[in-house]
């Protein structure tokens, strides 16, 4: 692709596939040697038959040199893959794709860190990594450091670092590559709320620098002002491409209602607890005692726990956190905080709800956690870390005449506004 | 993929002295570790060795010595390119750069250990005052054949380690095995008949008997051995790196 082409990134018909479970014997050589020994001896060698999946399915897209593209879609949906692909970490089983110029993929910021160089000799390492010359770090070098907020501990090494100061760190090389094309995947799960405002600022001012970017993200406010167009993957395949606003209500439309009637919750992972007694569903009502089409900000909820006891337990008590997509809580109800005394409980199967008169929580994604502690000594019997998630969606006309600002926050206050003249 | 590698030679230079210096910070002796590994095996060969193996009418130590600084340098770019791919995972998985500079970049950092290595042979030359003659200007030559020897070597086993996972076990006997098909405590001429001709097509032998004789006036290089040797590590490179570029676009997938 030449340099004078009107696109930064041509995907023409890629599809990409992965072995699932990659079957123990594929990747071994012994067993590669058998089968090549079989096959020489005129026997049938056992056919490769190693489950495989499409991560990615016959998608073709053009993104122009200074577009600035969102891509969204469930877990699984193939959004990371595209980024690899797009990245030449990965290449395409079938399909062809072009990048004009530089890329540079913040898939993680502080990729490549060595954790016993010092915070300088990170910088270098990692902007080496990255695609920069050691011209052009020298140059960026004040600028990144300043912009990081690290510069007293630009000679400790990283291991001493907290988190954040290492993604600062990261952000800042990254920040600072002027690539042609910019990739990023989620750096904004992590880090704190102003953190998270510089880098959505950055990607901002990369995009008005005349750069493209391909921004991945659940945050579907921060794709939203950021991107004027959107791309929603489903299971692998283009779903929808178009103005950010549009492609986002629709996918909305589809996922807020996408945990219809009971959540079984008796196959999800990384269940923990001593399993005394485990949660079997959950489910999501609204006031008719339905599941909601679309839960609103100010909507009543009720969110109706299934659990079954094994053993008899003395006073189990539940909650039910409420994540921000940031990973922060923003709320964490549970029943001996509430004066809810279950007492002794037989084994069996029970039903509990958590009644929420009016849900004060702007719109987004919150990912819940669901727990069930023993009285006494507080341990955990069942925990299931964010095991699945709460999609409240903008608040209707009666709720709330004009459309929310951006940056509208988490809590959607019951306030009022009287003019005192 | 050599144009790639030119291009990312900035890339490589911090990887390497990542490597480099990430190794002498960590290690207790640092730098002098580099020389620490040939003196103390040199001393164990004179010990148990000196007397029943001939030394080409050498002083023990240097015989010894003189060997150990090129193997030294050719089992350890071995092992660690063989295993750079594997120990950077991350960085494959996460981000695109030429990754042939991993294992490159092993070998460069072995090749400091080297350098550092041999500065200590002039001082144990010196000691049994042996004066080097003009033969000395191949054994920079002798090195780089080795270069490429170890990073065709490392290039092929960096890769077979991510295509087959059981490798990485039989890496360590490989190596050791290397040592004994090697000519590090016998000197080739003691060798006859096919285990001569055998030691004559393996390209370690070639280089490590030369880098021996070129420091050595005593001992003559034998160049068609080394010419011999530095054609077929020619080979291993190409090799290596052909079969290294066949698999490089899966690596990500496989890691």
């Amino acid at each position: 692709m030449r340099q004078d082409s009107k696109y930064a990134v041509r995907v023409q018909g890629v599809s990409k596939q992965y072995r699932i479970g990659a079957s123990a014997a594929e990747g071994m050589l012994r067993d590669s040697i058998t089968r090549g020994l079989k096959r020489l001896m005129g026997r049938d060698a056992k056919k490769d038959d190693a489950p495989t999946i499409w991560a990615v399915k016959d998608l073709s897209l053009d993104i122009g040199k200074e577009e600035v593209v969102g891509v969204i879609g469930r877990n699984g949906s193939g959004k990371t893959t595209l980024l690899k692909l797009l990245s030449k970490i990965t290449y395409p089983t079938e399909g062809r794709i072009d990048v004009a110029g530089r890329v540079a993929s913040l898939v993680e910021v502080g990729t490549g860190f060595h954790p016993e160089l010092s915070g300088r000799e990170n910088v270098y390492l990692n902007g080496s990594i990255l695609g920069l010359k050691r011209k052009e770090i020298d140059a960026r070098f004040d600028q990144i450091v300043e912009y990081s907020g690290v510069e007293a501990f630009l000679d400790t090494p990283v291991k001493r670092f907290s988190t954040g100061m290492r993604l600062r760190l990261g952000f800042a090389v990254a920040a600072h590559l002027f690539p042609d094309v910019l990739l990023v995947d989620e750096v904004l799960a992590v880090g704190d709320a102003e953190f998270q405002a510089k880098c959505l600022q950055t990607m901002g001012e990369v995009g008005r620098r005349g750069h493209a970017v391909v921004f991945v993200s659940h945050n579907l406010e921060a794709v939203e002002n950021l991107c004027p167009r959107t791309i929603w993957l489903d299971r692998g395949v283009l779903r929808a491409d178009g103005p950010s606003k549009d492609v986002i209500a629709e996918y909305l439309r589809e996922t807020s209602v996408a945990p219809k009637g009971t959540i079984d919750l008796t196959e999800v992972d990384g269940r923990e607890g001593t399993g005394e007694a485990r949660f079997l569903g959950l489910e999501f009502l609204d006031a008719s005692g339905t599941p909601p089409v679309a839960t609103r900000s100010g909507d009543p909820l009720t969110i109706r726990l299934r659990y079954e006891i094994l053993e008899t337990v003395r006073g189990p008590y539940f909650g039910v956190t409420f994540n921000s997509e940031f990973g922060s809580i923003v709320a964490n109800p549970n029943t001996w905080s509430s004066g809810v005394d279950l007492g002794v409980v037989e084994p069996g199967v029970y039903t509990l709800d958590l009644v929420i008169d009016r849900l004060h929580l702007m719109p987004g994604t919150y990912p819940i956690t669901l727990w069930l502690n023993r009285h006494g000594d507080d341990i955990s019997m069942d925990w299931l870390e964010s095991c699945t998630v709460l999609q409240v969606a903008a608040p209707t006309a009666a709720v709330l005449p004009r459309p929310l600002k951006r940056r509208a926050g988490t809590v959607f206050l019951d306030a009022k506004w009287r003019p005192m003249g | 993929m050599i144009s790639e590698i030119l291009r990312s030679r900035e890339l490589l230079y911090f990887l390497s002295w990542r490597d480099v210096k990430i190794r002498y910070k960590q290690t207790l002796l640092g730098a002098a570790w580099a020389v620490l590994q040939p003196l103390v095996t040199m001393l164990i060969f004179t010990l148990v060795l000196a007397g029943k193996f001939p030394t080409a009418g050498l002083p023990g130590p240097v015989f010894y010595y003189t060997a150990l600084v090129p193997w030294i340098f050719f089992a350890g770019s071995i092992t660690n390119a063989g295993n750079s791919l594997i120990a950077n995972t991350d960085l494959i998985t996460k981000v695109y750069f030429p990754r042939a500079l991993l294992p490159a970049s092993t070998v460069l950092a072995g090749l400091v250990d080297l350098l550092i290595a041999a500065s200590l042979m002039l001082v144990l030359l010196a000691i049994y005052g042996i004066v080097p003659d003009a033969e000395i200007l191949v054994w920079p030559l002798a090195v780089a054949a080795l270069v490429l020897l170890a990073l065709g070597g490392g290039m092929a086993v960096a890769a077979i380690n991510v295509v087959y996972r059981d490798v990485k076990y039989a890496l360590p006997f490989a190596v050791q095995s290397m040592l004994f098909l090697s000519s590090v405590f016998y000197p080739m001429s003691s060798l006859t008949g096919t285990l001569r001709t055998l030691n004559y097509l393996n390209p370690l032998s070639g280089i490590i008997e030369t880098c021996r004789a070129s420091v050595v006036p005593s001992v003559p290089i034998d160049w068609t051995h080394f010419g011999i040797s530095v054609f077929l590590s020619a080979c291993v490179f190409v090799a290596g790196a052909a079969y290294f570029r066949s698999v490089e676009r899966r690596f990500a997938d496989l890691v």
